[in-house]
């Protein structure tokens, strides 16, 4: 399927993603407050924030999961992405890491990337499907990045905490998306891993704009980016993790209670 | 590397260069019964040892339906983890296209003697043949029915059904009360389709007397190459990509989601050619058995589906054609020797192979061929904790 979206608004954004007075709420529970932020292309922003600050929420309205109540979501040229739905928003080029690590676990790592490949994705041309040399060297390429070329034959299933968590980045670059939403990509990692992910993510945002969503500060520091601080669903604070960190009002959301 | 073959190769050549494991075994095995079997029928003197009468070529044909039926929820429940509860409407709706051409058939040769209305119409005192009831004596338009109205229904059913995102137990529970609409209506003597009795009193099919050997006969092996048919179908979409993503929904239907697939089409796609299949299973079935009534429809009939895959090997689809064979031999073992017997045998096999068997003879089976091909090698890998193992 092709994306062909409408260009709607007549916004003229030089921003890959600009979300704008987003509230989202749950049975009364305001998981998004208002909630508005920018991110440039190509810029690799951290997102970091206590538990129920609305992180996950933000990713499932960008990702098309979750619709919001009111406010604006637009992706590059003023897409409009609060009409679409998943599998269109992945088509469009925005591509999502889930917290806890999801792949397919009964199949191999080669194939767990040869599903993620980007292209035409209707039920026809997949039924029919074979893949070509240049999508077997992506797929090679992909294996080499994330450090798993020796597993290619494995069940991805077999594959350690870290080595799922580096799968299912993997698979993201398969879809070769313009923004990568990672959420909590370190979690359960041990340091060395941790460290090596830093590196990786830092290697795929010289090419592609990335949101990562995160509570480990040690990492957050070696992805060495801008940071945007969320708390009850709104933005408390932006700027480089030491201004962040020196914010009154960051001290006391983190520190204070 | 075989991954990267498969792949790259596409689903036409993996077919044709391997089939997945114990596909040749299975095929060879449904060659060789549609050559020996009516071979043996035919020269054989009832006396010896290796004749297969009649009686028994029609109930195997009976069973190879039933086979072809598993394999149809086997596609959806193994490897797109849609767990239907209904199937055997798909299955009754392609006995009853069938059943309707046979109606038609016996034209005037009826009790009643009426060139064009079946006994139960004029018995109705009905003057009419329904407009639904138009067609039917041609064969061609009756097995493109058997084909067009289990997949229509498959269709507008899984339309709704998949869009809404109904999943797991809820979906089950539907597909329950789909079988059982149908069962209700088609009880009805106004639906038109013989009430209660259903359809029987079948005379011939394309001119060939139904109770004519060698009419039996051509069933059978008609039966044996649908089934064949349906393996292949089977084998070719589980082998190309569309397989890998329906095993991907089975997994995790939100990645896949979030990877770009409309997961919705890919479960309309499976849903539909399974219900077909189920169809064409059932259009087979009912000139052997010479009866389709309302109690195919029954929500029970269905489930002990479920249960001839489960026994059999989820996923595997040999398997699931291994477990009809077995249940069903078994149920014509003990409703003919143990009578009151045969209910708490299926209900004590159901419970045995979730407890013990929970990945099927077949699936169990290769579990064991596994560990014994590790003790041969001399690497009993200690290491590898044993629910990795069980994965694989």
């Amino acid at each position: 399927m092709t994306a062909h979206p409408k260009e709607s608004k007549d916004k003229d954004l030089t921003s890959i993603l600009y979300l704008d007075g987003v509230s989202v709420s749950f049975d009364g529970f305001k998981a998004l407050n208002n909630l508005s932020f920018v991110v440039e292309p190509g810029e690799m922003r951290a997102i970091i924030g206590p538990n129920g600050a609305g992180k996950t929420t933000m990713m499932d309205v960008i990702t098309g999961k979750t619709k919001p109540d009111t406010g604006e979501v637009f992706f590059k040229n003023g897409i409009d992405l609060t009409k679409y739905d998943e599998a269109f928003i992945a088509n469009l080029g925005i591509g999502r890491k889930f917290q806890k690590p999801t792949v397919f676990e009964s199949q191999t790592v080669f194939h767990n990337l040869e599903l993620s490949l980007k292209g035409d994705k209707s039920v026809m041309t997949t039924l029919f499907a074979a893949l070509n040399d240049e999508e077997v060297s992506r797929i090679m390429e992909v294996l080499r990045i994330i450090r798993l070329t020796e597993k290619a034959g494995d069940l991805a299933g077999s594959l350690s905490h870290g080595q799922k968590q580096w799968l299912e980045i993997g698979m993201l670059l398969m879809q070769d998306p313009d923004l990568l939403l990672v959420d909590e990509p370190v979690a359960g990692m041990t340091d060395a891993e941790t460290e090596q992910t830093a590196i990786l993510l830092r290697e795929i945002s010289a090419t592609h704009s990335v949101v990562v969503v995160e509570h480990d500060m040690e990492f957050v520091r070696a992805l060495n980016s801008k940071v945007t601080v969320l708390h009850e669903g709104s933005v408390l604070a932006e700027g480089s993790l030491d201004t962040v960190q020196n914010n009154q009002r960051v001290v006391e959301v983190y520190l204070g209670r | 590397m075989d991954a990267i073959n498969k792949a790259q190769k596409g689903p036409f050549v993996s077919l044709m260069t391997g089939l997945p494991g114990g596909g040749k075994t299975f095929l060879g095995i449904l060659l060789v019964a549609a050559l020996l079997v009516p071979l043996s029928n035919m020269f054989l003197p009832p006396s010896s040892p290796f004749h297969v009468p009649t009686y028994l070529v029609s109930l195997m044909g009976k069973y190879i339906c039933f086979a072809l039926l598993a394999l149809s929820v086997d596609l959806i429940w193994g490897f797109a983890g849609i767990l239907s509860l209904g199937h055997g409407a798909f299955f009754a709706l392609g006995g009853y296209s069938m059943g309707m051409y046979l109606m038609r058939q016996i034209g005037d040769r009826g009790v009643y003697g009426n060139p064009i209305l079946p006994d139960f119409m004029v018995f109705l005192n009905w003057t009419e043949l329904p407009w639904y009831w138009y067609g039917f004596d041609m064969f061609p338009f009756a097995m493109l029915m058997v084909i067009l109205v289990p997949g229509f229904l498959a269709f507008v059913f899984g339309w709704f059904a998949f869009r809404s995102r109904v999943t797991g137990v809820y979906l089950s529970i539907i597909t329950q009360a789909m079988t059982y609409a149908l069962l209700l209506a088609f009880f009805r003597n106004d639906m038109g389709f013989g009430g209660n009795n259903g359809l029987t009193d079948f005379k011939d099919i394309l001119g060939f007397d139904l109770q004519a050997t060698g009419t039996r006969l051509g069933l059978f092996v008609a039966s044996l190459i649908a089934l064949a048919f349906g393996y292949l179908v089977c084998c070719f979409i589980t082998q190309s990509k569309l397989g890998r993503v329906l095993i991907a929904i089975r997994d995790a239907e939100s990645r896949t989601r979030f990877s770009g697939y409309r997961v919705e089409y890919y479960k309309l796609f499976v849903f539909v050619v399974s219900a077909i299949l189920a169809g064409i299973a059932g259009a087979l079935y009912v000139p052997q058995v010479g009866i389709i009534n309302p109690s195919e429809f029954s929500p029970a009939n269905s489930i002990e589906i479920v249960i001839w895959v489960a026994v059999g090997g989820r996923g595997t689809l040999w398997g699931a054609v291994l477990g009809a064979f077995l249940i069903n031999w078994g149920k014509s073992y003990f409703t003919g020797s143990f009578p009151d017997a045969w209910l708490y045998f299926l209900g004590g096999l159901f419970i045995f192979s979730t407890l013990f068997l929970p990945k099927g003879i077949v699936g169990t089976a290769g579990i064991w061929i596994d560990k014994l091909k590790q003790l041969r090698q001399g690497k009993p890998d200690m290491n590898t904790p044993v629910s990795v193992k069980e994965e694989q």
